[in-house]
């Protein structure tokens, strides 16, 4: 078993695995012609890159914030290593790595949300957080209240490569409850439109824009108290 | 007269759909007069920007 460290989080590889991303790794370098009993050499070459390591990292991290479920993150993040490797040929010269087995990776999630709406245990009920957070910002005229106004967050971007910045948003996501951070993830992770968010969880598509309003607004406000205010 | 909290839906909603005509021009002149709002507005387009980030995109 290896210990991968990223972002202070732990990856555990196990050796089933190791072998598939350095198949992987193998493929990527347009090194098809090597025999299999390169294993061992190719494992080494592996943990000397470093893209792979953080490519798998950053999918992982990607698969648990819509899972919420860390060995179903494990499962969908090396299915879609397996599929990547399987179509390794279609896939050289063709399409950034990176954006391609994300692609990959987003289907299969999608996939597992499909499963689970359609279980009648879990499927989506509407949201049942109550706006009282988000309404006491405003004053009775529907103003903001001198306090608790917008302030202005500088070059915010500037905290992309901020390691801190991503785990105070990583807590920031995990915050929200469970309905709202679905709809919030396909939008705006997965990239889908609101009208397919509808279709696949069976909710209107105004109920769709609500949610999304509030679930944006609770996302700034955690940042706002958890990252601008204790800087 | 626009208010903030219907502002800050405008500004949600505007990532979702085309707002129409009205609620545009409403929009923008809320925008102009609300430093607020405009900061706001500012925090919408960068959280869209942040999750890009961890989908894959953006890659640097």
């Amino acid at each position: 078993m290896i210990v991968l460290t990223h972002k202070s989080h732990k990856y555990r590889l196990t050796p089933d695995w190791v072998t598939v991303v350095a198949i992987i790794s193998r493929g990527l370098k347009g090194m098809k012609n090597r025999t299999d009993g390169a294993v061992a050499d190719e494992v080494t070459e592996l943990f000397s890159d470093a893209n792979i390591v953080t490519l798998r990292a950053e999918m992982l991290r990607f698969a648990t914030l819509q899972l919420r479920d860390a060995s179903m993150a494990e499962d969908a993040v090396q299915e879609a290593l397996i599929a990547a490797h399987t179509a390794k040929d279609r896939f050289e010269g063709r399409a950034q790595l990176k954006t391609w087995v994300f692609s990959i990776l987003r289907n299969k999630i999608i996939d597992i949300i499909r499963e689970r709406t359609r279980r009648p245990t879990q499927s989506m009920t509407h949201e049942d957080g109550s706006d009282d957070e988000l309404n006491e910002l405003f004053d009775e005229n529907g103003y903001w209240r001198k306090e608790d106004k917008p302030s202005d967050w500088g070059q915010p971007e500037l905290a992309f490569s901020n390691d801190q910045f991503w785990q105070v948003f990583d807590i920031c996501l995990n915050a929200m409850k469970e309905n709202i951070a679905r709809v919030f993830m396909m939008r705006e992770i997965m990239g889908l439109d609101t009208a397919e968010i509808c279709t696949e969880l069976a909710i209107s598509e105004s109920n769709c824009w609500v949610i999304l309003h509030r679930a944006r607004a609770r996302l700034r406000l955690c940042l706002e108290d958890k990252w601008i205010r204790s800087e | 007269m626009l208010t903030c909290k219907h502002a800050t839906k405008l500004m949600s909603q505007s990532q979702d759909r085309p707002l129409e005509l009205k609620e545009r021009v409403s929009l923008k002149f809320h925008l102009m007069m609300c430093s607020g709002c405009t900061n706001y507005n500012k925090q919408m387009e960068f959280i869209r920007k942040a999750c890009l980030r961890i989908g894959g995109g953006g890659v640097e």
